[in-house]
């Protein structure tokens, strides 16, 4: 059974790549674009680890966050956030927020992966 | 002389007429006035004083009572000679207060009160009907003379008919040049100047005529005396009541006639043409009295006993062979009954739409009358009101039959025009004057000059029964029409002047000095009385910061016109030291505009519409303390303390914006160098995460081909927006190198709708555009400006939120300076965001919607700096507008 | 706006203002007196014929008060002592 990945990210060409990268390792991918269905998502696919951007269009990906924290159901889910801004201030808060992990974009193909083995690993 | 070849020379004159007034309202459309703004004109334009009925009538009422017609010119003479007393400030007070019309006048002074404009306008209306009427009569009248002389060859005239065709004409001249505008504080340069030839025409006529009379037909002046001493006018004895009394009425009817205020108070263009009209004017009307004595003497000695001296001035030279002398007379008489007609039309068509049609206009819809298209219901109203006066001018000539009761009525006129003195002389010079008291006074007296003057006119039985004329209404003997309180024997014009007046006056008096006068009243009052005080005009009444700006915008923008009401709220902003188009409600500002609007629409519609924005005026106790302190001391500190106060307020005002564009601009820093961080590793990380997995080698050749075209577009990606930095750090230090040439504004227009189509391409755009307005040859950097305006179009296609979107360009140029406007339908910028969107990164809504990197506005506004030209959002345009300014011919650039 | 106390004695050239508007509120007085002259002479001469020079009269009274304000209307419609004078005449 292959392991299953929720991304939501707004860049078509980040998520390619992303897609490509995880789906060569054997995980399946499913893709949103912007995070107004993202629960459903989660709820009806049951994905083992969240890969979250965090400037969305619509909503923005401390909002998503913040809704699986609160929901019970979901809360358990491991959340890897990525973002382009990559300063203190945003790592720290979506620290607080209880994200699990954080990258910067760009980041290198390879921490990418290892990071997501170790998240959906732990689950 | 044939019918036919008469309608044609008037059609001629007043063809030539149209083109006057046609091209001096040209002129005044693109600011060269010149000359036609000359005291010369001004004065000129005064003689709608001398109607048909002074330039036929005068002859004949020399011919019936001798010396006695130069009353008629004697009292306007003192008047104007006097001007220092009141007619320096009568125009001092209109052109200050923007008043309209007289009962403008007195509505203003009296506390904006519409009841005062209702009353005036009636009597206006009711005392100039008849006036009218008589000027069409003479009309028809002379061409009656011209044709019964004639050999009968062409049709008769018919008068009806005539009278019919005469009232159209002048209705559809009026509307033509009366109407065009409401801008301009309701001054119309055409007719203005049409009026001044026509006044040359018949001073012209007259002179000619009277030269022929006393060189041609007599022998000379001395000639003349023997023949005036021996004439039957010298039988004339001078009454002193009515000598004094005439004196009397045409001093007032000169400043009160509606149409006398219009040309002398409203149509003022500088004080200083007083000065010459001063003597001008009363020289203008010495010369048109020089030959009346003569004409009559020659006209009774020469034509058969039973000819109508009221048309002397016509037949003597029809009876004596000179038809060319006949026809100038005839187009004198002919500019001297249309000058009144026109200019009477136009004053009463104001006060109408302002005072009576507006009021109910605003009480029926109160709050669409805000909001929709006033303009277009004036201006329809005033066309309405011009037809209206005109037909009631005519229904009264039909029905009176063209009565000699007529020739009458210019006098009774005047008496009926003299009641408006009380209210207005007490009004300007008199502090304590009320408006309880003008309205009894201006009420009693037309009541009586309608009993015992207006309505027996008609003939005794006609509409007031022979009885009350003998024994008074209900056997009350002393109210007899003709001898009120008993006092007979006296001239019946006379009586009902004396009469009229005594009571009118002494209602004003009283209930002046007996009531109490509101506080719009009392602050009214005190600027119009001591309007010669330097400009502090007390409190305005108006409380501060309760109307919305934006909301004032648009209720000017609806009575001035677009770009009337930017160009004044800017100037007002720019006073109050601000930037942009939306100044600071503050009660000067609003006390400004509604002095603006009041121009177009009259002090009361002004005021009440401002009411419904700004809320009820309020004026404190303190406010009117400051009114009536007398203390010199006190108003001198108190203005210092005031001047200082402004002073600091506009200093604390810039600063306070400085200070928050400094906030804004220190958190847009932080937000820039952020953005400048996400927009370069967003294509970064996608360029890093393909070229890693190409590295790692093994992978089908169209995988590469795909991988490797992402990573080329987002290197371009990344290229643009480096690009975009340089540009605009090459614009922001002026060193850019313009390409300035000569180019077709259209062209570039066309070009840049060309180049944004691709934007959103699914969407379909309505696009408004003026072809002719567009085809200007500009001096500038074409790709530069062409890239300011796909940047505008492009803007709307993203974000033009309506489901059918539109956008309209609108080109307007003038004085050497070109605007574009580019407005679309959607929902607009919102107020707050307005002074952010033309700074660097400034989106205004989620960052990946657009796909730029929000420098595209900041861009423009560099590139118009550069251009020597300005890039502005206008607001209250009812959706998101921007306009783009620009000069005609760019000689150099212009960022130093 | 300010009020400044008024000075005492003017310079020459705003005295001269300040007498030529007095005299232009006084012409239409002096006018007004001598267009009412005929109507004292009126009934003392009732059989002489004197409507020419009645109006001969009148014609020269009237070119006379037209050549005086002609005269006086330049030196009132200079704006500088207007504005110089301050509220209304405190002469």
């Amino acid at each position: 059974m292959s392991r299953h990945v929720l991304l939501i990210e707004d860049e078509q060409h980040i998520a390619e790549a992303i897609s490509f990268i995880l789906g060569r390792d054997g995980w399946q991918v499913t893709h949103l674009s912007d995070g107004m269905t993202a629960e459903a998502a989660m709820k009806t696919g049951r994905p083992d680890l969240v890969i979250l951007d965090l400037m969305l269009p619509g909503r923005s990906g401390f909002e998503i966050l913040a809704a699986i924290r609160a929901d019970a159901e979901l809360s358990p889910m491991p959340v890897l956030m990525l973002t382009a801004k990559g300063q203190g201030r945003e790592r720290d808060e979506a620290e607080r927020a209880g994200v699990d992990r954080f990258m910067a974009k760009p980041f290198s193909n390879a921490e990418m992966l290892a990071a997501v083995r170790d998240l959906a690993g732990g689950a | 002389m044939a019918f036919n070849l008469l309608v044609l020379a008037c059609l001629a004159y007043v063809i030539f007429l149209f083109l006057v007034a046609f091209w001096v309202e040209d002129r005044a459309a693109t600011g060269r006035t010149g000359w036609l703004r000359s005291p010369l004109v001004y004065t000129l334009s005064l003689s709608v004083y001398c109607t048909a009925w002074t330039f036929y009538g005068a002859v004949g009422y020399a011919a019936r009572s001798g010396l006695e017609f130069l009353t008629i010119y004697l009292g306007p003479t003192l008047v104007f000679v006097g001007w220092w007393w009141i007619l320096r400030k009568l125009v001092r007070i209109g052109r200050k207060h923007r008043i309209t019309s007289i009962a403008d006048l007195i509505s203003s002074r009296y506390g904006k009160s519409n009841l005062l404009g209702v009353i005036v306008t009636l009597i206006c209306v009711v005392a100039a009907t008849p006036y009218i009427a008589l000027q069409l009569q003479s009309v028809t009248l002379s061409f009656g003379a011209f044709v019964a002389t004639g050999p009968a060859d062409g049709p008769l005239p018919d008068s009806q008919a005539t009278g019919v065709w005469v009232a159209g004409g002048l209705a559809l001249f009026t509307i033509l040049f009366g109407t065009r505008n409401l801008d301009a504080n309701e001054q119309h340069p055409g007719v203005v100047t049409a009026i001044a030839v026509e006044a040359v025409v018949k001073l012209v006529a007259l002179l000619a005529v009277g030269i022929f009379v006393v060189w041609g037909l007599a022998g000379g002046p001395l000639d003349v005396i023997e023949r005036v001493n021996s004439s039957t006018i010298a039988d004339w004895d001078l009454m002193p009541s009515r000598w004094a009394g005439l004196m009397f009425l045409s001093a007032a009817a000169v400043i009160c006639l509606p149409r006398m205020f219009q040309v002398l108070v409203v149509e003022n263009s500088d004080e200083r043409h007083l000065a010459t009209a001063s003597w001008a004017f009363p020289l203008y009307l010495f010369a048109m009295s020089l030959f009346v004595v003569p004409i009559a003497v020659i006209g009774l000695e020469r034509l058969p006993a039973g000819a109508n001296p009221d048309l002397f001035v016509l037949t003597l030279p029809l009876s004596e062979g000179r038809e060319g002398l006949a026809m100038l007379a005839f187009l004198g008489g002919f500019s001297s009954a249309t000058s009144m007609v026109i200019v009477a039309a136009i004053a009463l068509a104001t006060m109408v739409s302002n005072h009576i049609v507006m009021p109910i206009v605003l009480a029926v819809l109160p709050k669409k009358a805000v909001a929709g298209d006033l303009r277009r219901i004036v201006l329809l109203a005033r066309r309405v009101s011009i037809g209206a006066v005109l037909g009631m001018g005519y229904a009264y000539y039909a029905l009176s039959g063209g009565s000699a009761a007529l020739a009458a009525i210019g006098l009774i006129s005047f008496v009926g025009a003299a009641q408006m003195l009380p209210a207005l002389l007490g009004g300007i010079f008199w502090r304590g004057a009320t408006r309880s008291g003008a309205a009894l006074g201006l009420s009693v007296g037309f009541a009586v000059w309608a009993y015992t003057l207006f309505l027996p006119s008609f003939g005794e039985g006609a509409v007031i029964p022979v009885h009350v004329f003998t024994e008074g209404p209900f056997g009350l003997d002393w109210m007899r029409p003709r001898a009120l309180f008993g006092v007979e024997g006296m001239d019946p014009l006379i009586h009902s002047a004396f009469w009229s007046l005594i009571l009118n006056a002494g209602a004003f008096f009283l209930v002046s000095v007996l009531s109490f006068p509101g506080p719009v009243e009392r602050v009214q009052g005190a600027a119009f009385v001591n309007i010669f005080d330097a400009e502090g005009a007390g409190p305005t009444g108006w409380s501060r910061g309760q109307a919305e700006p934006e909301a004032l915008l648009i209720m000017a923008q609806r009575i001035l016109g677009d770009d009337e009401a930017l160009r004044f709220f800017s100037k007002s902003a720019e006073k109050q030291g601000k930037a942009g188009f939306l100044p600071d409600p503050t009660p000067d500002f609003i006390a400004d505009l509604e002095r603006r609007l009041s121009g177009s629409v009259g002090a009361a519609t002004a005021h009440a519409m401002i009411s419904q924005l700004a809320g009820r005026a309020a004026v404190s106790v303190e406010d009117l303390m400051a009114v009536a302190s007398e203390s010199a001391q006190i108003m001198e500190y108190s203005a210092r303390l005031e001047a200082q106060q402004e002073e600091l307020s506009r200093t604390a005002r810039q600063l306070r914006e400085a200070n928050e564009k400094l906030t804004q601009l220190s958190v847009q820093k932080d937000a820039f160098l952020s953005q400048i961080s996400h927009e370069l590793r967003t294509p970064m990380t996608s360029i890093r995460a393909f070229s890693e997995i190409m590295m790692e080698g093994d992978m089908p050749p169209e995988m590469i081909a795909r991988q490797a075209r992402i990573i080329n577009e987002e290197a371009i990606r990344l290229t643009r927006l480096l690009d975009d930095l340089l540009d605009l750090s090459v614009l922001e230090n002026g060193t850019v190198q313009l390409n300035l040439e000569l180019a077709n504004l259209q062209g570039i227009i066309d070009r840049s709708l060309a180049s944004s189509s691709h934007t959103r391409p699914e969407r379909i755009f309505t696009i408004h555009r003026d072809l002719p307005s567009e085809g200007l040859y500009i001096r500038t950097d074409p790709d530069r400006l062409a890239q300011v305006f796909i940047n505008l179009i492009s803007n709307s296609r993203k974000y033009c939120d309506s489901a059918n979107p539109e956008l309209k360009i609108v080109v307007r140029h003038k004085g050497g300076r070109v605007t574009v406007d580019f407005i679309d339908n959607g929902s607009g910028i919102p107020k707050d965001k307005q002074a952010l969107i033309f700074e660097k990164f400034a989106r205004l809504t989620d960052q990946t919607r657009a796909g730029g990197a929000g420098l595209g506005l900041a861009i423009c506004r560099e590139i118009m700096a550069n251009l020597g030209g300005t890039i502005t959002y206008l607001p209250g345009q009812g959706g998101a507008a921007f306009r783009v300014t620009l000069p005609l011919r760019l000689e150099k650039p212009a960022l130093a | 706006m300010k009020r400044p106390r008024a000075p005492l004695f003017l310079p020459r050239r705003s005295y001269r203002a300040r007498r030529m508007r007095d005299a232009a509120r006084l012409l239409p007085v002096a006018g007004l007196f001598l267009f009412f002259l005929p109507m004292l002479w009126a009934p003392a001469t009732t059989e002489a014929r004197d409507t020419a020079p009645d109006g001969i009269y009148l014609f020269l009274v009237w070119a006379g008060l037209i050549v005086i304000a002609a005269l006086m209307a330049r030196g009132l419609s200079d704006p500088a002592g207007d504005e110089s004078l301050g509220p209304e005449d405190q002469d």
